[in-house]
């Protein structure tokens, strides 16, 4: 492979954390876990009391939890359950049946009490991360080892190359953007990192990211379901995953996650959100983010100016990631799931590609050999506020001027406050923030751009269709004159350079010489793995599709730019 | 205590009888944009023919009201609003509440403009969004509603909407403005309410043209329900609630601007119809009539998204395109009635 650009460095990075893992606050987090996982609890039952602040409404609320929760066991369990959740479930239910015939106030109250932190404590246990440092290294070292060689036996051929040390992951992986900068704040302050996701790989992906960087382990929450798979839970945990079931949507259980996140973030944990909640199905960027965890870095940050905390050592930054693709393995299925959604087909089943330890063997072996190259790029670091911060932590405004992000949660620059409404409000702005920072830091890829220019060619020549029926129409319809291809890709491409240099978006360096090479690039790389390709030059060279609602999950990543109006 | 003002960016009459309502509660800091004036008021105690109450202060620093106040009330016309901000801005801290009283639109262009092209929905600016634009300040508001200033002058019992995304800017906004004569209420829609008071300009105009052809009770209750549907329509299609359009800030203020004298968008229309050109009428005028440029700006818009509101369009006709008024109320009522109310 021929170097390309100097965007792209391969570079060995020092530990950011001179006193090594020892020091790491989440290695000091699962040291005092039985400590933690109290202290989450009693935050806990505050939240939830001052959420439920009559009896009856306290009452209710684990009434409907508990009516939730027997009726998960029953028609949805999983191997990672306990076993003795129905009778746990059970006892809960027969003190609550107490509680209706008691006449003493007092007594129902301390009943409630001690309900509520068996349930609570309960979830927390099962939440918290078991983060081990042995294990750690071990993990570190498998992934980074292991996928070397497994690089190298692909990329060179020959039986020999298996040992052969020419490609590391940096080679398949490249690191761009703002990377001093995320280490530097990661000395300076706690780091909320959110990165886009949108394949099942992302999390290590991230994973690796962040070990190359130097930087400490982050904590981050994995959806229960993939603790099913022991080996997949062992790798999960050592790696710092606390532990989302989203299968529980009780308010005592959210209450209990939020206190983790929160609590774990205050006691300096760098942690790691997909706020978009979910993989993209549609392929686009996220749009609209989950708020809940968000929430969290907001009221930590609150939380620790309170306690007089002043900046520089306990500032909260967001730092924004994207992870580039060409190829997404999921990629058929997450786009069905997208248009059975829109089509509000009534009985949609998540359909679970990691469901086995075969399929997630079988997937990784064919990423690493087969996949082709990914690019990951940090964004700049932003105040929890989203005004953007300097190497040294420091934020500002607009204008360039130096700003107190304390101030905000005060109304006259003095006294800091707990308004939970205000708090909400900044939730959603930062999500704005985050969104916008999302589409600047992009990086636009050869093969993203031909999915897109073909596309919304289409689209455009079949406007009169809706979206169903355009991905319908024959074969024969779907080929576009190569000339027409070509001079609608040209003004694209002179668009997003335009916005490029205005800094609105990224660009691979593979997007640079003559368009017919980079559209051949781009048609080459573009979903090259799947059976069906998404766009492929025919016969005559004109171009065509295999799969037309691959070629739209494809496009989809380059919506949100106003490219359309440019075809 | 250095910060016990609340500060009013603006004397026009608006401004004035704010800072008055204000001086009910708090000690107020005016600003007044010219030295000469700051001086002329303070020494008079008369700002636009108003007394102003002895707890206000007149004063030509902004860096003074931001220093001072930790809330801060706007009240400029929409043609100086940004400069206003824009200057305010390097002495504005993020605890900061801004709440404007300001009811008309900014046109934002983008720097470099094709021959073709047309003013879009992402070239429009309300009030609270330049604040946000030009100035580190996130918790802003506005405050909207049936405020003639003549009126508030005149100590009359009248009411407002503080409409923010922020409850403890409503909060601060009652706190400050509440009083025996005025009534505050809040609303979480800030674009919605703002896009009340900006719309009810228009029919406002409109209202003024039907009085000033003579015509009477009748003719103005059409006007005004068709006039607020018009609102209702072009509010939702710029990213309003409906439900805002009906409450104080909507109704409330249509049916105060369009039925008083007092009013200069309704005064501008009167003297159309009376025969005065755009250029007498508004030479006439002591201060800016918003909704004068509000229709252009939203005619401009419809153009280019190909709705036709028919009112505004007939009001930019007669405004710009010599059409008269008498013609124009010929040609709404020529046009074929549809469905009364389609949008609830």
């Amino acid at each position: 492979m021929k170097p390309i650009g100097k965007d792209y460095v391969k570079k060995k990075y020092d530990q950011v954390v001179p006193g090594g893992i020892d020091e790491w606050p989440v290695v000091n987090l699962s040291k005092n876990r039985e400590e933690f996982i109290k202290e989450v609890t009693q935050e806990s039952i505050k939240r939830i009391k001052k959420l439920t602040p009559r009896r009856a409404s306290l009452i209710e609320e684990i009434e409907t939890t508990l009516f939730r929760e027997k009726l998960r066991v029953k028609r949805n369990s999983w191997a990672v359950d306990p076993p003795d959740e129905a009778q746990f479930l059970d006892s809960i239910k027969s003190r609550l049946v107490e509680i209706s015939t008691n006449d003493d106030k007092e007594e129902i109250d301390e009943t409630l009490e001690a309900i509520l932190t068996e349930i609570i404590s309960r979830y927390a246990a099962e939440i918290a991360g078991n983060f081990k440092k042995s294990r750690y290294r071990m993990a570190r070292s498998i992934v980074t080892f292991g996928f070397a060689r497994l690089l190298n036996a692909s990329r060179a051929r020959g039986f020999w190359s298996i040992l052969s040390t020419r490609f590391s992951l940096q080679d398949k992986i490249h690191i761009t953007g703002e990377v001093e900068q995320l280490r530097n704040l990661a000395k300076k302050g706690t780091i909320i990192m959110v990165p886009t996701h949108f394949s099942n790989l992302d999390s290590i992906l991230i994973g690796w990211v962040i070990s190359a960087l130097g930087l400490p382990a982050f904590i981050y929450g994995a959806g229960l379901n993939l603790f099913n798979i022991k080996i997949f839970a062992y790798f999960m945990e050592s790696l710092g995953a606390y532990k989302v079931d989203r299968r529980k949507k009780n308010l005592l259980y959210l209450e209990t996650l939020k206190s983790y996140s929160s609590l774990a973030i205050q006691k300096g944990c760098h942690s790691l959100f997909f706020p978009g909640g979910t993989r993209s199905r549609s392929g686009q960027l996220e749009k609209r983010l989950k708020l809940g965890l968000l929430s969290t870095a907001i009221e930590a940050q609150r939380v620790n100016y309170q306690k007089g905390k002043r900046d520089g050592l306990h500032k909260i930054f967001i730092v924004p990631v994207t992870l580039n693709y060409n190829f997404v393995l999921e990629a058929p299925s997450l786009i069905r799931d997208y248009l059975k959604l829109k089509g509000q087909e009534r009985y949609y089943v998540e359909n679970d590609e990691f469901s086995t330890s075969y399929k997630i063997s079988a997937f990784l072996l064919k990423f690493f050999t087969k996949g082709s190259d990914i690019s990951v790029s940090i964004g700049r670091g932003l105040d929890v506020l989203g005004n953007y911060v300097d190497e040294a932590g420091n934020s500002y405004d607009k204008t360039g001027r130096q700003i107190d992000t304390q101030e905000y949660f005060t109304k006259d620059g003095r006294i800091i406050s707990h308004d939970q409404q205000r708090e909400d409000e900044y939730t959603r702005m930062l999500s704005d923030r985050v969104v916008e920072e999302y589409h600047r830091i992009n990086k636009v890829f050869a093969s993203h751009l031909v999915a897109f220019t073909a596309f919304e060619i289409l689209q455009k020549k079949y406007r009169k269709l809706d979206l169903y029926n355009l991905l319908r129409i024959p074969d024969e319809d779907q080929v576009i004159p190569y000339e027409e291809f070509r001079e609608v890709f040209d003004r694209i491409l002179a668009r997003v350079y335009e916005m490029y240099n205005k800094g609105e978006v990224s660009v691979s360096p593979y997007l640079t010489g003559d368009p017919d090479k980079i559209i051949n690039h781009g048609l080459a790389n573009v979903g090259m793995y799947h059976a069906k390709r998404p766009l492929i030059k025919n016969k005559k060279g004109d171009i065509t599709t295999q799969d037309l609602n691959l070629l739209f999950y494809y496009h989809n990543r380059l919506v949100g730019y106003n490219l359309e109006s440019y075809v | 205590m250095s910060r016990e003002f609340v500060g009013v960016i603006g004397s026009g009459s608006f401004g004035t009888a704010i800072a008055n309502i204000l001086a009910k509660n708090s000690s107020v800091l005016l600003y007044s944009r010219t030295a000469e004036t700051a001086e002329k008021i303070q020494e008079t105690r008369i700002s636009c023919g108003q007394h102003l109450d002895d707890k206000v202060k007149v004063t030509n620093s902004l860096e003074e009201v931001a220093t001072n106040c930790n809330v801060i009330f706007p009240i400029v016309p929409s043609a100086n609003f940004r400069d206003s901000i824009q200057q305010l801005a390097p002495y504005l801290r993020p605890y900061h509440v801004l709440i404007h009283g300001t009811k008309g639109l900014d046109l934002v262009f983008p720097k470099e403009r094709p021959k073709d092209f047309k003013i879009n929905k992402s070239c429009i600016r309300t009030m609270s969004e330049v604040i946000r634009e030009e100035s580190l300040v996130v918790r802003v508001g506005c405050m909207a509603g049936p405020n003639l200033a003549k009126e508030l002058a005149l100590g009359h019992p009248a009411a407002t909407v503080i409409a923010s995304p922020f409850n403890e800017v409503i909060a601060e906004g009652k706190r400050l403005l509440r009083s025996e004569k005025f009534q505050v209420y809040g609303n979480p829609d800030l674009k919605g309410v703002e896009l009340c008071g900006i719309l009810k300009n228009i029919i406002a105009i409109a209202s003024g043209i039907i009085s000033g052809l003579g015509f009477g009770d009748n003719a103005k209750g059409l006007l005004i329900s068709r006039g607020l549907i018009e609102m209702i329509y072009l509010g939702k299609a710029l990213g309003g609630e409906i439900s805002s359009f009906i409450g104080l800030a909507g109704i409330g203020d249509l049916v105060a601007t369009a039925s008083s004298q007092t009013s200069r968008n309704y005064t501008i229309g009167y003297k159309l119809a009376q025969g005065k050109t755009m250029t007498e009428a508004i030479a006439e005028m002591e201060e800016i009539a918003e909704g004068v440029n509000t229709i252009q700006i939203i005619k401009q818009l419809a153009d280019a998204q190909g709705i036709k509101p028919l009112i505004t369009d007939t009001l930019y006709k007669i405004l710009y395109e010599g059409m008269t008024p008498q013609d124009g109320l010929n040609y709404l009522m020529k046009y074929p009635g549809s469905i009364d109310i389609d949008f609830l």
